[in-house]
């Protein structure tokens, strides 16, 4: 007749001790006065009677259980935080180097988040893909993928293939670039896309007013809401009229959501209707309609749901048609249709040249660099940590003899050290925040740091422990080893053997360093060699401008005439494409002693009269266009490559010949006239193109203007002197034009992007590894202090002890230097290889970029080793 | 007399704490209770108002010796303190006081 032992324990473990007693013995008492009457209800009631002391009045107090652990804690936090406070010039350090290195971390970890969430915007991301052609390329030994379709291609794939595409649209921009859209009187340029009415579905445009099927009339249009503000203000624009370009009046009849930064559409502001687009265009309809070879226009497709672009792709081969003359060529290409998914739109670019960079490269560069410079700043924490441990040597002993295991001091340790990633951290947000604006524009991306986004936090976290592991770990592993009777002894210290790995850092730390100084370097002597280069023609005071309208037609003379009246315009001129551009090549060419077996395609522009001296080109054989000699429209100029390439030795006055692809009857002979240096209108890494120039008239219509601003004249009285002439003979066109030197200039952008970043990681990289040499310099002469005072009592000098302290470390600097000069040589003259055109790696970048480490070494360590060679010697032999 | 409060069951248990003199502890003071007012208790109803009647400082208690029945452990006795003494004794006069007033009168 015993109450049951389960529900006793029960009892005992949640109840108080102090009542447990008392509580227990009535329970019992009761329970067997129960018994005597009915055995069965008294356990029921003994079970219950125990449930009713489940109350807070008699339940042991749960803080009791767990105290010892918080305590531990909490000391842990204190003795880390003393510890921090005690050493506070090491924990700057620490703190400082760590931060920098995890504010480029984030940076370079946003930036690349940001270039994946590129057009993810689009609901139908995944699905979206532009049709496009690929073959062989045998110039580039590789593929290439043209995305630019021929008319009846769509017309194919919209009759008989409708069923593998949820939706499909042709697209085009306008051909003359920005369109101009009138309201009343207020007009804005702005580009635009013609496309079918499936195209706003396609996209998920998130429609302010009206709905995706806003394009299905021919005269309406879908204006973004800045297009909407800057036309309409306030106003409701729905149903509005717009004249586009001054000709068609179409019908707004939807807004859109401008388009994020990070899409590849950024820049459209307006979709207008296909039809529209044929109706501007007739040429479409009377020509293009059946002509497979003419690719002019850009078809967009998304794939059903479930489906893949590989399951597609072989069920609409059989679209891609080609004209009889293409097909052996074709053949020989293997060309045939493909889809270029949207997700490969922004980080992988068909057909990129040597010298351009692919974007996914760059990235991973980017990837790299943050990893490196943050993989320095915990070598500098675990270097500081260790060095230190000798102060800490006894707390170590210390802990161990009264008891603490080793695992203890491994998470005391780790523990410490989440405290300083911790700091290190916050530092670093903020850090990030001053220098996201300064490096969104370096980057020419409008980057933000996505604080809403909780795999944003997911991945800081993950970041922090993992910097405390990584930062922690040796420390942890190295203190916690100590042998307790050897460190409370005072000779904890290890041996020679101890140094070395932190000295092993230490390279390793001045290696990477080193690599990026040499790198930079070299990419910013590259870009000055590319912009160094002679380019052939004048860039100051060039400004160049579209004939964005019809209203020019006719304008030209009038134009020129009033421009040079304003006294400021020394010459006006029309050509194919800006000047630094190529807009247009051809094949066809002949000439005498051509090679039969070779068909080689010049770059082919039509410039007016006068181009020439507008530009500032120079003749160097023959003469340029003469306006006054008619025969002149069937002269040529070329180019020093074009000519070259022909082969001849007195090329003036020569017969060259051209036939055009589309009716073999139609031959052009020209004669040669002069011929101009090469001019840089591509790319400065690359070698000229083989270009000829011929008189406008007769061969491809120049687009553009150039006009050249007297080199006497300030830019700013000009400008509103060219303006205003603009303004009063094509007043329906809003004046906008750019300067040649400025586009010149933007051929440079990713290489200068590429060296801005590079000098900043490089400077940050080189200051995290200075601050570590502090640290570890003011340590080793630390510990040397007796040492140093004996010297000094036997006679050393200053200088001599100088130069023992410092030459330690230089000693590491240049081994560091050695080791890094053969893997910068490797990387750069790869990276160099890349160009054409381009710089040598040159000895002196090496020799400045060592002699420079070891300065900046000897300033870092002298600090130190000079105070402590300058101490009185009685102060530190005193000490025992 | 605010701060010092007794509810019903505490002062019938205070009660019989008292009138229990010395010998009061759980299980007796449960049994005196369910003797007079004819109905089954439960034990911890009893433990709680004694523990709350201990904070307030009404009852002191005290460990006997260990007993056979009680599984080897011990009882512990509550005595009535002068407080709780005197809480039962201004109860009883507010009872009583008011009782008193009470018009003679008698029910059908």
């Amino acid at each position: 007749m015993q109450p049951p032992g389960k529900i006793i324990q029960f009892l005992r473990w949640f109840c108080r001790e102090d009542y447990i007693e008392e509580i227990e013995g009535d329970l019992v008492e009761v329970f067997k006065k129960d018994y005597a009457t009915s055995p069965r209800k008294a356990h029921a009631k003994f079970a219950l009677s125990v449930i009713r002391y489940v109350r807070p009045q008699f339940i042991k107090r749960l803080k009791i259980s767990e105290s010892s652990t918080t305590g531990m804690y909490s000391n842990y936090l204190k003795v880390g935080w003393r510890s921090l406070i005690r050493n506070g010039g090491y924990s700057v350090i620490n703190i400082t180097g760590l931060a920098i290195g995890m504010t480029i971390a984030i940076l370079n970890g946003v930036w690349i988040w940001h270039e994946f969430s590129f057009n993810k915007y689009h609901d139908n991301y995944e699905r979206i893909a532009q049709v496009g052609e690929t073959g062989l390329d045998p110039e580039r030994n590789g593929t290439f993928l043209g995305t630019t379709m021929t008319y009846p291609l769509a017309t194919e794939l919209i009759g008989n293939y409708r069923q593998q595409f949820k939706r499909i649209s042709r697209a085009s921009s306008s051909f003359q670039g920005d369109k101009i859209l009138a309201a009343g009187e207020t007009k804005i340029l702005s580009p635009g896309l013609y496309t079918d009415p499936d195209m706003l579905a396609m996209l998920s445009l998130k429609m302010l007013s009206g709905n995706w099927s806003a394009l299905s009339e021919k005269h309406s249009i879908v204006i973004a809401q800045s297009v909407a503000d800057a036309l309409f203000g306030t106003q409701d624009p729905i149903n509005e009229v717009i004249t586009l370009d001054n000709r068609s009046e179409v019908m707004v009849t939807g807004v859109f959501e401008d388009l994020p930064q990070n899409t590849e559409f950024e820049r459209m502001k307006f979709f207008a209707p296909w039809s529209l687009f044929l109706e501007e265009n007739p040429w479409i309809e009377k020509r293009a309609l059946n002509d497979w070879r003419n690719h002019f226009i850009k078809i967009f497709v998304e794939i059903p749901e479930g489906k893949t672009f590989d399951e597609v792709i072989p069920q609409i081969k059989g679209a891609l048609q080609f004209a009889p003359e293409d097909i052996e060529g074709a053949r020989a290409r293997k060309q045939e249709l493909t889809l270029y998914a949207m997700s490969d739109w922004h980080l992988y670019p068909p057909n990129l040249r040597g010298s351009q960079m692919q974007p996914i490269l760059m990235l991973k560069m980017v990837g790299a660099i943050g990893f490196f410079v943050l993989v320095l700043a915990c070598i500098n924490f675990i270097n500081l940590s260790t060095a230190r441990a000798e102060k800490r040597a006894k707390e170590v002993g210390i802990r161990k003899t009264i008891g603490s295991g080793r695992g203890q001091l491994v998470s005391h340790f780790f523990y410490e050290s989440f405290l300083v990633v911790i700091f290190a951290f916050l530092a670093a947000v903020a850090l990030s925040l001053l220098a996201m604006p300064a490096f969104s524009s370096i980057a020419s991306q409008n980057i933000e740091i996505p604080w809403g986004n909780p795999w944003f936090w997911a991945a800081c976290l993950a970041f922090i422990v993992v910097t405390s592991l990584l930062a922690g770990s040796y420390p942890a592993i190295h203190l916690s080893s100590f042998n307790p009777v050897r460190a409370l002894k005072g000779n904890g210290r290890a041996g020679r053997g101890a140094s070395l790995p932190r000295r092993m850092l230490v390279v390793f730390q001045f290696s990477i360093s080193v690599v990026l100084t040499i790198s930079t370097v070299v990419v910013f002597k590259q870009i000055q060699f590319a912009k160094n280069r002679p380019v052939g023609y004048d860039r100051q005071g060039l400004i160049m401008m579209p004939k964005r309208s019809d209203a020019f037609k006719g304008k030209y003379e009038i134009l020129r005439n009033e421009l040079k009246r304003t006294g400021t315009v020394s010459e006006v001129s029309e050509s194919m494409g800006p000047a630094t551009e190529i807009y247009s090549g051809n094949n066809g060419w002949d000439w005498k002693g051509r090679n039969p077996d070779y068909d080689e395609s010049f770059a082919t522009l039509s410039v007016s009269h006068l181009h020439g001296k507008t530009i500032g080109w120079k003749i160097i054989q023959g003469r340029d266009f003469d306006p006054d000699i008619p025969a002149d429209s069937l002269g040529i100029v070329i180019n020093e490559s074009a000519l070259a390439i022909m082969g001849l030795n007195a090329p003036i006055g020569e017969p060259v010949s051209w036939t055009w692809w589309v009716d073999k009857s139609k031959v052009f002979n020209y004669t040669i006239l002069g011929v101009v240096e090469d001019m840089v209108m591509e790319s400065p890494y690359l070698p000229a193109e083989p270009t000829i120039f011929f008189i406008k008239g007769h061969n491809g219509s120049p687009s553009w203007l150039n006009v050249r601003i007297r080199p006497d004249v300030a830019l700013a009285d000009a400008l509103p002197k060219v303006e205003s002439v603009f303004r009063k003979i094509v007043p329906s066109v809003p004046f906008q034009f750019s300067f040649a030197d400025d586009q010149y200039a933007k051929k440079f952008g990713k290489e200068e992007t590429m060296g801005k970043l590079a000098s900043i990681f490089a400077a940050l990289a080189i200051l995290i590894s200075c601050l570590g040499l502090l640290g570890l310099a003011s340590y080793v002469t630390e510990t040397r202090t007796k040492e140093i005072g004996v010297r000094k009592v036997l006679g050393a000098t200053v200088i001599r002890l100088w130069r023992m302290l410092s030459s330690d470390f230089v000693w590491l600097v240049l081994i560091a230097c050695c080791a890094a000069a053969p893997i910068a040589w490797y990387l750069m003259s790869n990276w160099l290889a890349n160009f054409p055109y381009r710089t040598d790696l040159s000895a002196w970048v090496f020799l400045v970029t060592v002699i420079g480490a070891v300065v900046v070494t000897f300033g870092t360590v002298s600090y130190q080793a000079i105070r402590t060679a300058l101490m009185n010697p009685v102060n530190c032999l005193r000490t025992e | 007399m605010s701060q010092h409060t007794l509810g019903e069951f505490e002062e019938l248990v205070l009660l019989m704490v008292a009138s229990q003199h010395d010998d009061a502890y759980g299980v007796s003071i449960l049994a005196g209770l369910e003797k007079d007012l004819g109905k089954s208790l439960n034990i911890s109803a009893v433990h709680v108002a004694l523990k709350r009647m201990e904070d307030k400082g009404y009852v002191k208690s005290r460990f006997g010796g260990i007993t056979e029945d009680r599984g080897g452990r011990r009882k512990k006795f509550y005595m009535v303190t002068a407080l709780g003494k005197k809480m039962l004794d201004v109860q009883f006069e507010l009872r009583n006081a008011i009782y008193k007033r009470i018009p003679k009168i008698t029910f059908g």
